[in-house]
């Protein structure tokens, strides 16, 4: 039961705003609160049992909250208190392309025309929509240089899983859908899952000593079974695959595509376009390059943009204009590998995304490009003699260093990213790319003003030099964090993953 | 660009400790042949003003369906979102953090995702549940693809036709390429699964039977007789609930033996955002936790013994597992799973009961009050929740239109997925619909046929 009396409370400590431990919503729950009021039922009742057979009639919902709407404002800004995010710092996760979501995005997806279009009204209803899908997918192809893109997908992996669907597609309907996907040893683990989900099996490609794709491995490995080589441009280390063009060309000669998985068109948009260096397909996180906010996890988009080869197995329907300016559905599109999803992929975070592009512009894309890789390198230059560099070769959005320095005295990377807390930033991606032991994995995108950046590294070095004079400091942060470290292995081996009445 | 903060003397001095003379300078990895010597053509940049304008104009060209009767359904309902919850989501602790793998400073987002699980288990009678999945439809493919992990010997899997057209549409996009077969299963004449030919097709390579409740004519299932068909073959029993302020008041899919419940969250008052970003839910009995997709998290305690939350059992999970892993899913809809959190806190026990006694209750008196004018005939005679199967002696499309020239969307025709039923739409009624709506509703109805 949710009631619960209070008989004795402890006396109340002075506490920081950090103490601030919050209860669970289900434990803030006192019977009798109320959180809301409908209307008055302004029709006759008819009798429950005539409506519902009682197997199928549910009683009380046991454990559900009662709480007034005070209730529920003060948990939640107490809640959002414990979180870092972008809005309060520096949020370096490399990768994720954490930067700023301008608040006119968020005050165009709730203009009511949007916020209230009903996805099965008939098409002339929702002519705005259809429009403004059809914008972003023009302003998508012109990014990407390839003649269709999909919005369908709603995640980067989603739009993996399309992409690969699509190839698949592709050589089934050559006569043989191949076996085969490669894939580079320091990509995301989205890759290889996805294309599992498409029914092949993935085969991991060794790095060279630059970290970056071995061409002659490449030629060896590219038999008749492969279908595509999935291919993160520029990788995970930041560094461009400069040989990108004789990698396509490579691939194209025995009939397979190459994927690109642009979860770091940050650094090269508007500088370069994925299409003019014989990318095949490629998918964009909205939620990284385009600013939709991540939102803790979500919601993003991963449209998916295609070559001439794959634009018949694009998935239904897409988007069109007629001659006299109206917007269609095409769903007659018989080779289409079918819908990825119901609806229309992620509608609010595409305005989102089209308001950032409009803003933005062909000049603001490549000056984000720009500002990224110099932030990232300004990094880079002041870290380098105080964090080792397994790959020198030029980075571009990101920096990774590893641990190797403070091993000497068995200061880990969690430790860094750990003390990093204590200064006020939140950790860069850590123990990513595989390749690299040990990983810290930066990225500042061109949101960091260069104050910010100074102070990241001015404690970066900190952490460095307390590294060698007080490693015990480092190694047993955070100190100043809501919680401290966690015993993670007990939440695995005794899973709560629920709060219980009885507990 | 009042986006990006370095400019002018910044990017001199970044320069200058680089030890490089211009930004172009960082870009020689890049090959010279590929690089762009002009913009982008795109338009912009704009400034606010300017995007305002143009996407304001953009939102005016559609029919909006909060300023009119609306009756529209088929998988996305208009319900109250408290204005609370549009506010706390827009604060930036929630807004632009992401996925909580530091947990030290992620406790916020991490306890709200626990607390999001512990409604849906409340909710649906099962046991656990993950931090989200993309929506209904993706959803009820992982629901499949889950139940057909824990039994690999089998194959098959049983699916009712009355199941969202698009659901089905996305299982089969996705499954094309792993060698499932999907058996489809009818309706009888109450508009409930045809039991007869589930119990025909239920054999020992099945290894889930899936039923959507209400289905996608808005009937409710029998739960029970479709668990005991499954349960004859140790079948896993899939339920999918597309209309999730159902469960307020309808028995939920844990209570009859359900092993998997799956479904959409937009009906806890998302806006319908035309079609979305909403968010699917995955709830399961505890021997299936191990094999989920998606996200988990956990309570732990920290060093020093405090209460403390993070993810956890990630080795399903694709950056550990690559391509082992029970999904690709990595990001997934946490900030809407959160608004779902917010709304379920605060109508909870007594208001998402009241919820859905409303819709139960409207629906029922425009089914009456349709049924008054004699024009309309209702095809299906099993029980329903909010929404309604109807019958016209014109063509369905021909009279929704008819209705949406008087000011009122009358639903959603039923002809472009079940081309057998010219003739038939769906009605779904929720708590915005006042009596007054729908006596015009009739009123209209009558006048057009």
């Amino acid at each position: 039961m949710s009631e619960q009396t209070k008989t004795e409370t402890a006396a109340p400590k002075p506490t920081s705003f950090h103490d601030t431990a919050e209860e669970l919503i289900f434990e803030r729950s006192r019977a009798g609160r109320v959180g809301y009021r409908f209307p008055a039922l302004d029709v006759a009742e008819t009798k429950l049992e005539s409506l519902l057979p009682g197997t199928l009639l549910r009683d009380d919902i046991e454990g559900e909250t009662e709480v007034s709407e005070v209730d529920v404002i003060r948990h939640f800004t107490r809640l959002s208190k414990l979180n870092m995010s972008i809005d309060s710092g520096l949020y370096p996760l490399g990768s994720c392309t954490m930067k700023h979501n301008p608040r006119i995005n968020e005050a165009m997806a709730r203009r009511e025309g949007f916020a209230y279009s009903h996805p099965l009204q008939p098409e002339h209803q929702v002519q705005g929509s259809l429009e403004l899908i059809w914008l972003l997918e023009q302003t998508m192809k012109e990014i990407f240089g390839l003649p269709r893109v999909t919005l369908q997908p709603v995640a980067g992996a989603h739009g993996e899983l399309t992409g690969i669907l699509m190839v698949r597609k592709a050589l089934a309907k050559q006569g043989n859908p191949r076996k085969v996907i490669l894939i580079p040893d320091s990509a995301h683990g989205t890759n290889p899952a996805s294309a599992a989900f498409a029914g092949y099996t993935t085969k991991e490609l060794k790095s060279n000593s630059h970290g970056t794709l071995d061409l002659d491995l490449l030629e060896r490995e590219v038999t008749e079974d492969v279908a595509a080589l999935m291919l993160t441009v520029p990788n995970t280390l930041g560094v461009f695959e400069g040989q990108i063009t004789k990698i396509a060309d490579i691939l194209h000669r025995k009939g397979a595509f190459l994927y690109c998985d642009g979860a770091n068109l940050n650094s090269f948009v508007g500088i370069a376009r994925p299409g003019d260096m014989g990318v095949d397909v490629i998918h964009s996180n909205l939620h990284k390059t385009f600013s939709t906010p991540h939102g803790g996890g979500g919601p993003g988009a991963g449209p998916v943009g295609v070559a001439e080869s794959l634009v018949p197995f694009l998935p239904a329907p897409t988007i069109e204009r007629r001659d006299d300016g109206t917007f269609y559905q095409d769903f007659n599109r018989p080779d289409s590998i079918g819908r990825m999803r119901a609806w229309n992929g992620n509608f609010g975070v595409l305005v989102r995304a089209l308001t950032y592009m409009r803003s933005m512009g062909g000049e603001g894309m490549r000056r984000m490009a720009e500002i990224a890789v110099l932030n990232a390198n300004y990094i880079r230059a002041r870290l380098k003699d105080a964090y080792h560099l397994p790959y020198d070769d030029p980075s571009l959005h990101e920096v990774v260093f590893d641990d190797k320095t403070q091993l000497a005295n068995d200061v880990h990377t969690l430790d860094i990213a750990k003390r990093l807390m204590d200064f006020g930033f939140h950790p860069p991606t850590i123990y990513f790319p595989l390749i690299v032991p040990g990983a810290l994995m930066i990225e500042p995108t061109e949101s960091e003003p260069k104050e910010e950046l100074d102070a990241f590294c001015d404690a970066m070095l900190a952490i460095a030099r307390e590294a060698k004079e007080s490693p015990e400091l480092v190694k047993s942060a955070p100190h100043t964090t809501p919680v401290r470290r966690l015993d993670e292995a007990r939440a695995a081996r005794q899973p709560i993953l629920k709060w219980t009445p009885s507990r | 660009m009042r986006y990006i903060p370095n400019a002018g003397i910044d990017v001199r001095e970044m320069l200058e400790t680089i030890g490089v003379d211009s930004v172009e300078r960082l870009f020689d990895s890049l090959p010279k042949d590929v690089k762009l010597d002009r913009f982008l053509d795109v338009p912009g940049p704009w400034s606010e003003i300017e995007v305002r304008r143009a996407l304001a104009t953009m939102g005016f060209r559609n029919v909006r369906t909060d300023d009119k009767p609306s009756f529209l359904g088929g998988g996305v309902y208009l319900h109250h979102q408290p204005a609370c919850v549009d506010q706390m989501l827009l604060r930036g602790e929630w807004l632009t953090a992401y996925t909580p793998y530091q947990p030290e400073v992620s406790q916020g987002t991490l306890q709200a995702i626990f607390e999001y699980q512990t409604h849906q288990c409340l909710l649906t009678g099962l046991d656990v549940a993950n931090a989200s999945l993309y929506d209904g439809s993706t959803a009820f493919v992982e629901g499949v693809l889950l139940a057909q992990r824990v039994a690999p010997k089998k194959n098959k899997v049983l699916i009712a036709t009355s199941i969202h057209p698009m659901y089905r549409e996305t299982l089969a996009t996705y499954v094309q390429n792993l060698g499932l077969e999907i058996v489809e299963i009818g309706m009888g004449a109450d508009g409930r699964v045809d039991l007869a030919a589930m119990k025909a097709a239920c054999d020992e390579g099945t290894f889930g039977v899936a039923i959507q409740s209400p289905n996608f004519f808005g009937v409710l299932e029998d739960y029970d007789a479709v668990a005991a068909i499954a349960d004859a073959v140790k079948a896993r029993k899939i339920a999918v609930v597309a209309e999730a302020s159902s469960l307020g008041i309808v028995s939920p899919p844990g209570r009859h033996g359900f092993d998997i419940a799956v479904g959409e969250g937009q009906a806890w008052g998302i806006p319908m955002s035309f079609g979305g970003p909403y968010v699917g839910f995955m709830v399961v009995r505890d021997d299936l936790k191990r094999h989920m997709p998606g996200r988990l998290v956990g309570e732990t305690v920290d060093v020093d013994g405090r209460k403390a939350y993070v993810l956890t059992l990630a080795t399903r999970e694709q950056h550990i597992r690559r391509a082992k892993a029970t999904s690709n899913i990595c990001t997934n809809q946490a900030l809407i799973a959160l608004a779902a959190n917010m709304y379920l806190s605060l109508l909870g026990r007594k208001g998402l009961r009241e919820v859905a006694s409303q819709c139960l209750q409207k629906a029922a008196y425009l089914k009456s009050r349709l049924a008054a004018t004699g024009k309309v005939e209702f095809p299906l005679s099993g029980p329903i929740y909010n929404e309604f199967t109807v019958r016209t002696k014109r063509p369905a499309r021909e009279l929704l239109k008819a209705l949406a020239g008087e000011g009122i969307l009358g639903g959603v025709a039923l002809d472009t997925w079940y081309p057998d039923r010219p003739n038939d739409y769906i009605a779904a009624v929720t708590e915005m619909n006042g009596a007054a709506d729908m006596d015009r509703y009739a009123a209209a109805i009558a006048k057009a046929l």
